[in-house]
């Protein structure tokens, strides 16, 4: 496969104001975005929030109404797909259904005019084990082999970035995460700038060096999988990527590197530097911690919990048992419906419902977030996805 | 008892085959009166067997010759209604425009109108511009009438693709052009292909626009229709019987064709 | 590694606004369109608008027509032809529902019943179209001829003394009789019927009919509640492409009928290509089709089903 020695910036994809309005509406707002040679970028968010639309831009196949693209120096912004050293893997594949598999992955190399592709797609059927399929029809095919078709179609023209939209999306859970193995391990090989768009936030965490969060037609947030699960900086995020419970609180006082709030009687910690949002004492925000970081004990052991850690008190509304874990609804004065997570290592017999019981975390595990948004953003569509 | 639940059961599919056979009852009687020899010059009663029409097919004075005009004119009005009619699909499907509701007037009246209306009309044309009817006005009228039906095909087969298919060929080095003939017409073919047959079938079949406009020219159907008023040679049987089994062949070997194809890939 | 921000909102009249390049040309649907429907606008709207025309001149061969927008030919038009008009109405519309009685069942059998034959009746349905129509026609001459099997059969079973007091037949025959006209309209069009059927009942899925046998329906309830509603595209379009050319047909009424059983068809091609009035032909022709407009969107409006077009 094609080597990309490390100063070739040539797989930069680099967009600078890009937008892009049908009519009176607006599918992505002006944004501006670089993709380093060589990543595995992952744009996600739920259906209709402008992520595909920018996919398409950066192919070609939608002309921005504003912005340019870049890919390294060269400005594209003008070229038409066919001229542009990218390709994509489509969503359903879109594999041509009067041409067979050999025909399919030859297609771009014809198409340059290469006259001997023999070896060429021979090889590339080979690294995506279809060898013996190729002179099948793509509706002969099953859904994986017809995914790795559309794979070997646009990787045997070594594109400077190769982008991917919702590649996994027609495949079941199963050959879904086998898939995702396999892509990210064709990545790895090929060094090639991957550029995926999904709307399944745990493809994109196990699959991508960098996840762009997109709603609205906007990034809400950008980073690493890791940073954005941990430090989500608006709702949208924080509910979006997994499950975080959401606490409206008033600021108390700040001390030193820790900002204290109220929220129903009870006091809470976090570390100022996990707060994006603005702190006046008196003023609102929203306190955030994700389920699986909470310790839950019985209250009548309540004496048990160390002391500085941050803890309400609330009664068990509902149990359900999934095997690694038991997932436990709370009822809090602050917060109805409290999510924790707890590893089925040693069950408490006694965490019914009903229980009466003492939630506590570490207080460098919360994070404050604006209290002017929609709590609720970003709940329903990871429910729908 | 149990008779009457069968026929119970059964009542729809015998009621469907005898409307079958309705329908290819008078296929049967010209296949059976291609072989009288009739008294007379109608052929419409069952004389004595003959072999002498199959013998001699073009025996009559001007018949072979309006089927060879007939052939001709359908020949051309499926390609100018094939080629025109698939431009309009294609816009239609592909592209936003302004007046596409008129588009889609002028495409669905054609087919809602009466033929003798359409006919009428358009000979007043031709008599306000002084045209001389012949060939040329009658293919005129055949383009005209068969387009409509010609987009209709071709847009649902164009509807029914995945415009991807077309943006992956383009992301995949293929220009415009590439994309359209190795793409998009390749794909398209059996829409195109259906529509085609269908103009053909329509032109070559077609009496009543022909009739008013085609001034002195015969073709067949008016041939035939001028030789039920004159004397109906049987001839026009043979003719009637090989075109039912030269299409029922053509079919039948496409089918086959198309299933052996499909087996040998699977 | 990755940067994002917002980009700051553009500075209107200052930086000079770089507009995107068009690529893909915004003329392709009109070169796309302009031919064919230069061709119908040409050839199908424009003599629309001369038999309009036409219909409100007044003059004579020799000395040629002149717009005189003389209305009166319309009135005396349907004055002294509408029977033909009521007839026209009466038979496409016997046709039609003869059509939907008939047509129906076979196309059921194909989309449901036929299995491994479905190709087989498709091409025996879709054939006949092969054999020129007229010669087709001429067919029912002798299956309908005075005292053949047909008639003999139908005198036999007193069918025809019914018929005859109803006055669609008369006497012993049953060709020249309005009962012949229908038969051929009704063979002719019938394939018209029967392939939008056809069309509508495959798309419905078998499991509707099981679920229906499985919520407490009945065979015939389930075609009436279920089969039948989910057909009606079909039955629309069905009838409509029947009726509509039954209406304007004047052949099966030559060949088959008598002076007594002449359609609107008949009068508008004597007039036009024998008597040679133009205007009251275009007349004619011009409330034929106006009458078949108004009916078909009347009809369309009705039965609910607008986005048939």
């Amino acid at each position: 496969m094609k080597t990309t020695d490390a100063t070739d910036r040539g797989g930069d994809v680099r967009l600078s104001g890009i937008s892009k309005t049908y009519g009176s509406f607006t599918a992505v707002h002006p944004l501006d975005l670089t993709v380093p040679q060589g990543s595995f970028f992952a744009l996600l968010g739920a259906s209709g929030c402008g992520k595909t639309t920018t996919l398409r831009m950066i192919a070609g196949l939608e002309e921005p109404s504003t912005g340019t693209v870049h890919l390294g120096d060269q400005d594209v912004t003008a070229l038409p797909p066919y001229k542009r050293p990218v390709n994509t893997v489509f969503q359903s594949y879109a594999l041509f259904p009067h041409l067979d598999i050999f025909e399919n992955v030859a297609f771009g190399l014809r198409r340059r005019g290469i006259k001997s592709v023999k070896k060429q797609v021979e090889e590339m059927l080979d690294l995506v084990q279809l060898g013996e399929q190729a002179r099948k029809k793509p509706h002969q095919l099953s859904g994986g082999q017809q995914q790795r078709v559309a794979v070997a179609r646009a990787l045997i023209n070594h594109p400077k970035v190769l982008l991917l939209d919702e590649p996994l999306g027609a495949l079941d859970l199963k050959l879904r995460r086998q898939m995702q193995l396999e892509l990210k391990r064709i990545q790895t090989e090929v060094g090639i700038t991957f550029v995926h768009v999904t709307h399944d936030q745990e493809e994109a965490m196990t699959m991508a060096d960098t996840v762009a969060v997109m709603n609205g037609g906007r990034v809400e947030q950008l980073g690493a999988p890791a940073d954005l699960y941990e430090n989500p900086r608006t709702t949208f995020v924080a509910n979006f990527l997994g499950t975080s419970n959401l606490i409206e609180a008033e600021v108390d006082s700040t001390s030193g590197d820790d900002i204290v709030v109220k929220a129903a009687g009870d006091k809470l910690v976090l570390p100022a530097e996990r707060c994006s949002a603005a702190t006046t004492t008196g003023g609102k925000v929203l306190v955030g911690v994700r389920p699986e970081k909470i310790g839950l004990t019985h209250a009548d052991e309540a004496g048990t919990v160390p002391e500085g850690r941050n803890r309400i008190t609330g009664k068990i509304a509902n149990t359900s048992f999934i095997g690694v874990s038991t997932q436990y609804v709370v009822d809090c004065a602050a917060c109805p419906g409290f999510e924790v997570y707890v590893q089925n290592i040693d069950r408490d017999p006694r965490l019914v419902p009903g229980a009466d019981v003492v939630l506590h975390w570490n207080p460098a595990h919360t994070f404050g977030l604006d209290a002017a948004q929609d709590i609720d953003a970003g709940v329903a569509e990871e429910e729908a996805a | 008892m149990t008779f009457v639940n069968w026929l119970k059961r059964n009542l729809v599919v015998i009621a469907g085959l005898l409307t079958l056979a309705y329908l290819l009852l008078p296929n049967v009687i010209v296949t059976v009166f291609s072989f009288n020899k009739p008294n007379g010059r109608f052929n419409y009663e069952w004389q004595q067997f003959s072999t002498d029409a199959w013998k001699d097919p073009c025996g009559v004075a001007d018949m072979c010759g309006s089927l060879s005009l007939s052939l001709q004119i359908a020949f051309w009005a499926t390609l100018g209604a094939t080629a025109l009619g698939t431009a309009i699909a294609f816009a239609l499907v592909r592209y936003r425009f302004r007046a596409r509701g008129a588009v889609n007037s002028l495409i669905f009246l054609p087919m809602a109108m009466p033929e003798v209306v359409m006919a009428a009309s358009l000979l007043t044309l031709f008599l306000n511009m002084g045209a001389e009817l012949g060939f040329w006005t009658v293919l005129i009228a055949h383009i005209m009438f068969c387009l409509s039906f010609v987009v209709t095909a071709v847009k649902a087969r164009v509807m029914s693709m995945d415009p991807r298919l077309e943006q992956a060929a383009q992301d995949l080095y293929a220009g415009p052009f590439q994309t359209f003939v190795r793409v998009t017409l390749p794909i398209a073919a059996p829409g195109i292909a259906a529509g085609a047959l269908l103009a053909f079938a329509l032109s070559f079949d077609d009496f009543i626009i022909t009739n008013f406009n085609a001034g002195s020219t015969v073709t067949f159907p008016m041939f035939v229709w001028g030789s039920a008023q004159r004397g109906t040679p049987v001839q026009i049987n043979v003719i009637g019987t090989a075109m039912f089994v030269v299409a029922v062949l053509f079919v039948l070997a496409s089918m086959v064709i198309g299933n052996r194809r499909n087996r040998r890939k699977a | 590694m990755s940067t994002l921000t917002e980009a700051p909102p553009p500075l209107a009249p200052a930086a000079p606004e770089k507009k995107p390049p068009r690529r893909r040309g915004r003329l392709t649907p009109y070169w796309l369109l302009l031919p064919g429907i230069l061709w119908l606008v040409v050839f199908f709207a424009l003599p629309m608008i001369y038999q309009a025309s036409t219909s409100v001149q007044t003059g004579s061969l020799e000395e040629g027509y002149k717009v005189t927008w003389h209305f009166a030919t319309y009135w005396d038009a349907l004055s002294e032809y509408w029977p033909q008009f009521l007839r026209s109405v009466a038979y496409a519309a016997s046709a039609t529902v003869l059509c939907l009685l008939l047509g129906y069942p076979l196309a059921y059998l194909i989309a449901f019943r036929a299995g491994r034959w479905r190709n087989l009746i498709m091409i025996l349905v879709i054939a006949p179209f092969f054999t020129s129509f007229l010669i087709r026609t001429l067919a029912w001459k002798t299956i309908l001829a005075d005292g053949g099997p047909v008639v003999g059969a139908l005198n036999t079973l007193h069918v025809l003394d019914v018929t005859s007091w109803l006055g669609w037949t008369a006497g012993d025959r049953v060709l020249a009789t309005p009962l012949a006209v229908v038969c051929g309209l009704t063979y002719n069009f019938l394939p018209f019927m029967i392939l939008p059927l056809y069309t509508s009942l495959e798309r419905i899925d078998g499991r509707l009919h099981e679920a229906a046998g499985d919520l407490y329906a009945r065979p015939f309830t389930t075609f009436r509640k279920v089969t039948f509603p989910l057909s009606m595209p079909g039955v629309v379009s069905g009838t409509l492409l029947t009726f509509i050319p039954a209406t304007g047909d004047y052949v099966n009424a030559s060949l088959l009928g008598s002076a007594d059983t002449g359609m609107i068809g008949n009068v508008i091609q004597s007039q036009f290509l024998r008597v040679l009035d133009y205007p009251t032909a275009a007349a004619l022709s011009f409330i034929l089709m106006a009458a078949i407009l108004a009916m078909v969107t009347v009809y369309i409006r009705k039965s609910g089903t607008e986005d048939l077009v």
